[in-house]
């Protein structure tokens, strides 16, 4: 899925480039920009003129197109359009790309808009482009915004701004095979620790077999982020401070090093044809997001009925609390020159919260606390799960580190580009820390960060 | 620019021709499409986001980038290798098709040429990355006995010059080898055969008489090819989303340029790298353009 939706990005890409060229040549006087949004009218920002009877436009991508029709069925009045794009999918940036094109032309924005990356607030709040509306000055009531589960809305929030409603959590927890644990008689770690020692035995009693994969953009996500490294302390509108030289980084890339050493941590991609071929059936253990239960086993390497168990987040030994990271997770964000911000707000309340979509439709963990109760129960009720996937699911929610910031720019693109490209060449995890430092300065100094 | 014959005596100065309608809707399509973005580009270069005048300061920015010195590298390298190979392999496979001599197979091999350049350029670079990636590619023994087990170890950033040459070439050679062929038919038979009394072989009436009466063709291609070469963009744009950002998104001038526009917002700088391209092959060509004496008339 992800790989041919690539390819076709790539074209679409290319058609953009060559799009803007015109786009450029045509937009004659340029505002340079949203002005930023000051302080004015009910819902703190400046609007345009409000229509009740103004059609929205929501961008989704295919996975949330469900949710944009759910409504629409729902609310048949409301009259909305809906546009399909990638939803910002492996850093594409279509979202941002499109915004400030946008920006540059004075016109053509969306009202509301689904991404599953998790920087925008950065770049759209207001003391970015200002496109983007802060969301808890009036606009959405208090009370929806207190539905929602505990740091939940860290993604979409900015200088105390909230700019976005979370769709989805996506907690790390351990994904293990129950079947396969019990058949080789192991017991499931808690700690990070135990995990290294488990692996150790993996590799001598059961060679072949793994216990995680560090092959994707996001495994810093995983490993880097519980470790509670600080190579992204997003400190400010326009600040962060990064240490990759930390001994919390140092000892997660040891253990990076030693599982990829003695093969129980494969460096294949999760969505790549090459793991679904070879490791496939070979999964133990898989600590990562939340959504790795439909997305990984049920979705792209479809482990039969009845194997499959969630365990709590694994911690470090001297961590307390426990912490876990975060691999995304998707938010809805509403445009400020929307015309119909009433019509605009419903849509994206309704799509957070309503059991219609989030409990009936949606893959993902609710982020809205009420629903994300009856989720559970309903994906229990499936009889996919090998044992009681609620607990853990909902503990390791409130167990993310908030010391792993959504920058401007992506980390996931960086650790591709860096420390990927590099273990692609025998290098070492732990070899490669200055060289990922290194790439964050550079990155974070270009997209005008003060690094310290 | 008038292409009429002037047979007619010219009366008074400038008249309207027939000539000058069939032109009309190129030169307006080349004005709204080629001319006006170049002014514009220019415009944003020398200006900063509120559209002040900002004398070199979007050229100092982009150029010290931290990106911008292997992004050169890269496309230079590529530059290298596609032009290199695209004057030696299109001129030969030019020369052989216009020495077979049975009409049919003759015909059967200009297909062959042309056929990859059917496929547009984002498809073109899909089929290669499928032939490159050892997991699905048809010919994965062949790369397994390279020693390459996975694609990551296909493209290495030491191979990705060549890689991007080989796609480039096979998509765009076919034509200019057509170009080539039609160029060496315009040579006159009885000079090929006065160079034949004259004793000389192929080797000798390639290189003396057929080589030197095409050379406005080739320098024509390397200007074209040159251009269209530091433009990079497509292929590893693609191959970077393929390979999860492994390779990375800026790995070219152009994406460089797409970076800034699009991911920091900054149009001037990104203006500021596209007339820097566009200056490096105005430079080249006319260079080209001079030593090839691509204008003289016989």
């Amino acid at each position: 899925m992800i790989r041919t939706g690539g390819w076709r990005r790539g074209a679409v890409v290319a058609a953009v480039a060559a799009g803007t060229l015109l786009l450029a040549a045509c937009g004659g006087s340029s505002s340079g920009g949203g002005a930023p949004a000051k302080a004015t009218g009910p819902y703190g920002f400046k609007t345009e003129a409000q229509s009740s009877s103004a059609p929205i436009t929501v961008w989704v991508d295919s996975t949330r197109l469900a949710a944009a029709q759910a409504f629409q069925k729902a609310n048949p009045a409301v009259k909305i359009k809906i546009v399909s794009y990638d939803g910002n999918a492996n850093g594409s940036n279509t979202f941002k790309t499109k915004m400030s094109l946008f920006d540059k032309a004075g016109s053509g924005w969306p009202d509301v808009v689904f991404t599953t990356d998790n920087n925008s607030a950065s770049w759209g709040s207001a003391d970015g482009t200002g496109s983007l509306a802060p969301l808890d000055a009036g606009l959405v009531p208090q009370a929806t915004l207190d539905g929602f589960a505990k740091g939940a809305m860290d993604v979409c929030t900015i200088n105390d701004a909230v700019y976005c409603l979370r769709n989805d959590l996506a907690q790390n927890v351990l994904w293990y095979n129950k079947k396969l644990m019990d058949e080789f008689g192991y017991t499931v770690p808690t700690t990070w620790e135990e995990y290294e020692t488990l692996a150790d035995k993996v590799a001598t009693e059961h060679p072949g077999y793994i216990v995680g994969t560090a092959g994707d953009a996001w495994a810093p996500e995983v490993y880097m982020w519980a470790a509670e490294c600080p190579a992204n302390n997003v400190t400010g509108a326009t600040s962060i401070t990064v240490d990759t030289s930390d001994p919390n980084c140092v000892k997660a890339a040891k253990l990076l090093d030693k599982t990829i050493a003695n093969k129980t941590m494969s460096t294949l991609s999760l969505f790549g044809p090459e793991f679904v071929k070879k490791q496939g059936d070979k999964v133990l253990l898989l600590p990562g997001p939340s959504w790795y239960g439909g997305a990984v086993f049920q979705g792209t390497i479809k482990t039969p009925k009845g194997e499959i168990a969630v365990a709590p987040a694994l911690h470090w030994a001297d961590q307390n609390p426990p912490s876990t990271g975060n691999v995304g997770g998707g938010t809805w964000w509403i445009c400020s020159h929307s015309k119909n911000l009433k019509a605009a707000r419903d849509f994206a309340v309704w799509v957070t919260t309503d059991d219609a979509y989030q409990v009936d439709l949606a893959p993902g963990f609710p982020a809205d606390t009420a629903a994300a109760t009856k989720w559970l129960a309903k994906q229990q009720s499936s009889g996919y799960w090998a044992n009681d996937i609620s607990a853990p699911i909902i503990a390791a929610a409130g167990q993310v580190w908030p010391g792993w910031g959504s920058a401007a720019f992506s980390q996931e693109a960086i650790w591709a580009k860096v420390v990927q490209a590099g273990m692609a060449q025998g290098d070492t995890v732990e070899s490669l820390l200055p060289a990922w430092q290194k790439e964050i300065e550079n990155q974070a100094q270009v997209n005008g960060y003060k690094v310290s | 620019m008038p292409t009429a014959p002037r047979s007619r005596p010219r009366a008074g100065s400038w008249a309207p021709r027939n000539g000058h309608l069939f032109v009309l809707p190129y030169v307006v399509l080349l004005m709204f499409f080629g001319a006006v973005p170049v002014l514009y580009s220019v415009y944003l270069a020398f200006t900063d986001g509120d559209g002040r005048f900002a004398g070199l300061s979007n050229f100092t920015e982009t150029f010290s980038d931290f990106r911008f010195v292997p992004a050169v590298t890269h496309v230079a390298a590529f530059v290298l290798i596609w032009l290199i190979a695209l004057t030696v392999f299109v001129v030969l496979l030019a020369l052989v098709i216009h020495r077979v001599v049975s009409r049919r197979s003759r015909t059967a091999l200009r297909f062959a040429y042309f056929v990859p350049g059917a496929l547009a350029g984002a498809s073109s670079v899909m089929l290669w990355l499928f032939l490159l990636d050892p997991s699905v590619s048809p010919v994965s023994t062949l790369l397994h006995q390279l020693g390459y087990d996975k694609f990551t170890d296909v493209i290495a950033p030491g191979h990705l010059p060549s890689i991007f040459a080989l796609v480039a070439f096979w998509t765009g050679a076919g034509g200019w080898i057509l170009v080539l062929y039609g160029a060496l038919n315009t040579i006159s038979s009885e000079v090929i055969e006065a160079a034949k009394v004259d004793g000389a072989g192929p080797i000798r009436t390639a290189v003396s008489i057929e080589l030197p009466m095409i050379r406005k063709w080739i320098v024509y291609m390397l200007i074209l090819s040159f251009a269209a070469g530091t433009q990079l963009f497509v292929e590893p744009q693609l191959v970077s989303q393929a390979s999860f950002g492994i390779v990375p998104n800026d790995y070219s001038v152009n994406q460089l340029a797409y970076q800034y526009a699009f991911t920091q917002s900054n149009f001037n700088g990104s203006a500021a790298l596209s007339v820097g391209l566009l200056l490096v092959s105005v430079v080249c060509a006319s260079v080209f353009v001079a030593r090839g004496r691509l204008f003289e008339t016989d």
